[in-house]
């Protein structure tokens, strides 16, 4: 069991999006994460590589900007059946950037643009994690 | 100053994967549970976060070009082809399986877990493959 967090997800929510909304007025680009980190690999084809690199950098430091700041270390839980976190990235990476955006390109920047597109691949996305996690749960594990 | 900004802007959009409770694999997981141990929050991370990049995108629908750059960069297909449904298909079964999505799996990053380190270069790979299957379609 995870607690239910409504207020501290809601303001981490506002976070994120602050940030998309600064991208875009300041540099004009969606903060969409596989887009941003499929393309730290070459080939290199605009000249926005140094871009990238920093904000996957701030992505890293995060946690312990916040672990600073409120002088608690940040904790998760993570599976170390290795095989299974091997194919979830690879299903990940190459799903993500096939469809042309995850969680924060289509699910965040894609909806608040109101894209049909972004919609569609959201839908799609949560539903396949929906189903995902109940065989995984319900049906194989229990 | 660019790289200062996406520094910033990464920065913030991290705490708020770490504050949301979004880059806890577990919180992910037990959200997408909803027939088990069913956690509503994402939904909220989720509200606050097209909430306030609505605000956003509307303003800069207002301005001739961003602050900082000559142009806006966004998408404008429309169309819904294959690949918008395969995609995120299996992007969604990756994301039940192991409870990472893009940006919170590289938030994880410097915690150290056994199960990040495999998953983030397994994430470049596949995104990289996915690139260079693109171009040769």
């Amino acid at each position: 069991m995870t607690e239910f967090t409504p207020i501290a997800s809601l303001v981490g929510g506002m976070l994120i999006g602050l940030s998309a909304a600064l991208l875009v007025l300041l540099e004009g680009r969606i903060a969409g994460i596989s887009g941003i980190a499929g393309r730290l690999l070459p080939p290199w084809r605009d000249g926005l590589f140094a871009q990238r690199l920093a904000f996957v950098a701030g992505l890293v430091a995060a946690p312990f900007l916040v672990a600073a700041a409120t002088g608690t270390p940040v904790t998760q839980t993570v599976s170390a059946n290795l095989a299974l976190m091997a194919a979830a990235g690879l299903l990940v990476g190459f799903g993500s950037v096939w469809g042309g955006g995850c969680t924060s390109g289509h699910g965040v920047c894609g909806l608040a643009r109101l894209s049909p597109r972004s919609v569609v691949a959201t839908l799609i996305f949560m539903s396949t994690g929906f189903l995902t996690v109940f065989v995984m749960r319900h049906v194989i594990g229990g | 100053m660019p790289i200062l900004v996406n520094l910033a802007l990464g920065l913030l959009f991290g705490v708020g994967l770490v504050v949301s409770g979004m880059s806890n694999p577990a919180k992910v997981l037990n959200f997408l549970d909803l027939f088990g141990s069913f956690d509503p929050s994402l939904a909220f991370v989720m509200g606050g976060a097209v909430i306030v990049a609505f605000i956003g995108f509307r303003l800069a629908r207002m301005q001739a070009k961003p602050v900082l750059a000559p142009a806006f960069q966004l998408p404008t297909r429309r169309d819904i082809d294959a690949r918008l449904i395969v995609g995120p298909a299996l992007f969604g079964i990756g994301w039940g399986l192991g409870g990472f999505c893009p940006g919170p799996a590289l938030t994880a990053l410097g915690l150290g877990a056994a199960g990040t380190l495999v998953f983030v270069p397994a994430m470049l790979a596949g995104m990289w493959a996915a690139r260079m299957l693109a171009e040769r379609t």
